[in-house]
């Protein structure tokens, strides 16, 4: 590889916010506690100056690095949803982090460097960066589930998630170094081009692609290996939560196809079947269990295990429509996700948060915003039409049928049937019972811009989505090198 | 010469992993291991990877050999009485089909049919040590950077993490 400036240019929205994090690392030190605040504001200028900076290769199609790095349309979409996922992030957590005395400024910090992580892998061209990208974002969450040490549900949520994320990290290399000796390469291009013809390799590029797959639905945490996910986003802190199971979530999705759509495209039909057997095991469990759930954040924990299902569905059939369908769906969920467990966190009662459903009774009679905007949150995860979790699935279940598998849209449809009954158990919690209990909606100038921002979105994306759906269409294009 | 060195090698190899699993008090046994991890490394020498012997030698002897003994010794294990492990008969019959399973295995396969050519024979080869480093530090120049930042952030992370009750307000 000669050294050239395109690969540090190609790279800058990654070494800016590197460069950020490691400047919020030593200003953390110099700040006092009061002014803690300042970092929040400070990451997020970082991030909006990543995201000018990412902006600014829109369009572009760059395999840097000697292809191991790859800038095109597809992961520059990604990162915009990452950034705009963190800097809703950090308006969350101004107030909460000091209400739950864990106003670190190191916090800040590993939102960065998650992010970057994220960055690494929605761009990755080989197997190599993508594992350390999955990897340098784990490790971060792992610290971040942890934050609250002084509660055991925390504790626990940081300690299983460490352990259950190593195994699976293990299986993962694992398959790497199957498809490795198999094939001789790890880029994810020189993969396509061995497995289209593996000879008589083919057991062990068979082995490898199941070890990866492992790894690809423990991230983005589909049935069989979905056990971790009530626990560890019951108990880490409510902003992390939100940002795991958006980002984190969405930058696995984006790594899971780019994989199986360009380095395993040539056995489609080896894959296939594994493919919609997770997804219908994660809309079956995801939904039907939610509904046992009394903790709301358990409810969500499943309801996104169910989501993954819904978005698994679009892995089936490589095309533009699929790939629409997906990118839609994922900018949809972020905005409805992170919204929903911004209003939880808000919710306090004596000290800690009101994270119970019983605690959202007869909501809409003492704080009628804050029900409304649960409310829209709540009919878009569950798909009701006027918001953007109906077109989201719509865009899905289209795409479904037009590959060829219309049975497996009816059954995704009847889950979702299903799944709305838990979401309209919170609305009907908020507006048909009267109000007890002492919860108090305790919300910061930065919390209300953040839920006037993903609130709007989710309307937006479901009345007028014409200019949302003309710059995911724009950027539809995977490049391979 | 060679022969014989590995004979050497493999001998000790087989007879420390043995020594792993008889030995009844686990420090005896992670020292086992030890000359294990030393003689594996030996063997690498033989094949003429003196890098990754090395990285053998660091990586376990010196860094999860020590996490070992540091468990062993936190948790305190007491062994006294017999100086060997009783093995079960199950676990006996469970080895020899094991490694007759092995043997057979290593007696079916066919190591490298036909030798594959040395390419450019006129230049001279660097020592593979040479060759990760230059390989390392230009064509994997990224992911070793993302390597260094996920040290950089496990040893944050550690400190966030272990540091006493503070007060943050």
């Amino acid at each position: 590889m000669s050294f050239s400036a395109v690969n540090i240019l190609g790279t800058m929205p990654e070494i800016y916010l590197t460069f950020f994090g490691c400047i919020l690392l030593i200003l953390e030190t110099m700040i006092p506690k009061e002014k803690r605040s300042w970092l929040a504001y400070f990451t997020i200028i970082a991030l909006v100056f990543a995201m000018v900076a990412s902006i600014g290769l829109n369009g572009k199609g760059l395999p840097l690095y000697s292809g191991l790095y790859i800038v095109d349309p597809f992961s520059n979409f990604f990162k915009i949803i990452i950034y705009i996922a963190a800097i809703i992030t950090i308006l969350f957590s101004l107030p909460y982090l000091d209400q739950e005395d864990i106003h670190l400024g190191e916090y800040y910090a590993f939102i960065l460097f998650s992010v970057v992580g994220m960055m690494v892998m929605v761009s990755a061209g080989d197997l190599i960066t993508l594992f350390l990208g999955i990897e340098l974002m784990s490790l971060c969450f792992y610290v971040l589930v942890g934050l609250k040490r002084d509660d055991n549900r925390s504790v626990e949520a940081s300690f299983k998630y460490f352990l259950l994320g190593s195994f699976t990290a293990a299986i993962f290399l694992f398959g790497i170094s199957f498809l490795y000796g198999a094939a001789g390469t790890e880029t994810i291009s020189g993969l396509a081009g061995f497995i289209s013809n593996p000879g008589t390799l083919k057991p062990m590029v068979m082995v490898g692609m199941i070890l990866t797959l492992v790894g690809f639905t423990f991230k983005v945490s589909a049935v069989p290996f979905h056990m971790w996910t009530p626990d560890v986003y019951e108990g880490a802190p409510t902003v992390v939560t939100g940002f795991m199971a958006t980002a984190g979530k969405i930058a696995a999705f984006a790594v899971f196809l780019r994989v199986f759509w360009v380095a395993f495209s040539g056995n489609r039909h080896d894959w296939d079947i594994l493919i919609i057997l997770v997804s219908i095991l994660s809309m079956a469990v995801g939904n039907i269990v939610a509904i046992m759930q009394t903790n709301l954040k358990r409810m969500l924990a499943y309801s996104s295990i169910g989501h993954a299902g819904y978005a698994l569905m679009a892995l089936l059939l490589p095309n533009r429509e699929s790939l629409f369908a997906l990118l839609f769906y994922v900018f949809t969920y972020m905005f409805m996700t992170v919204g929903a467990f911004g209003v939880i966190l808000m919710m306090r009662k004596k000290g800690v948060e009101g994270e119970e459903i019983e605690d959202f009774v007869g909501l809409s009679k003492r704080h009628p915003i804050a029900a409304l905007v649960m409310l829209i949150f709540m009919f878009s995860l569950a798909g009701i039409p006027p918001f953007g979790g109906f077109l989201a699935k719509f865009y899905i279940f289209f795409a479904v049928v037009h590959a060829g598998y219309t049975w497996l849209a009816v059954v995704g449809i009847i889950f979702a049937a299903i799944g709305a009954y838990y979401y309209l158990k919170v609305v009907m919690a908020m507006y048909m019972k009267e109000p007890n209990g002492s919860v108090v909606f305790h919300s910061s100038l930065m919390g209300r811009i953040a839920l006037a921002l993903t609130a709007g979105t989710t309307v937006i994306l479901g009345v007028y989505p014409a200019p949302f759906v003309a710059y995911i269409k724009s950027s539809l294009a995977l490049f391979i090198p | 010469m060679q022969m014989a060195l590995f004979a050497y090698f493999g001998g000790a190899v087989v007879l420390s992993a043995l020594f792993v699993v008889y030995f009844r008090n686990p420090i005896y046994s992670a020292m086992s291991l030890l000359a294990m991890f030393m003689h594996i490394a030996g063997l690498y020498v033989i094949l003429e990877a003196e890098f990754l012997a090395g990285v053998q030698l660091l990586v376990y002897a010196g860094a999860i050999l020590v996490l070992y003994l540091f468990v062993v010794m936190l948790l305190n294990v007491q062994s006294r009485g017999r100086f060997l492990q009783r093995q079960t008969p199950l676990v006996a019959v469970i080895g020899i089909f094991a490694a007759v399973d092995v043997i057979a295995l290593l007696l079916h396969t066919r190591f490298y049919p036909e030798l594959p050519a040395i390419p450019h024979p006129g230049v001279p080869t660097l020592g593979n040590s040479e060759t990760i480093g230059m390989v390392l530090y230009t064509q994997y120049l990224f992911p070793f950077e993302i390597a260094s930042l996920v040290l950089l952030i496990a040893l944050v992370g550690a400190i966030v993490l272990a540091k006493g009750k503070l007060k943050y307000r």
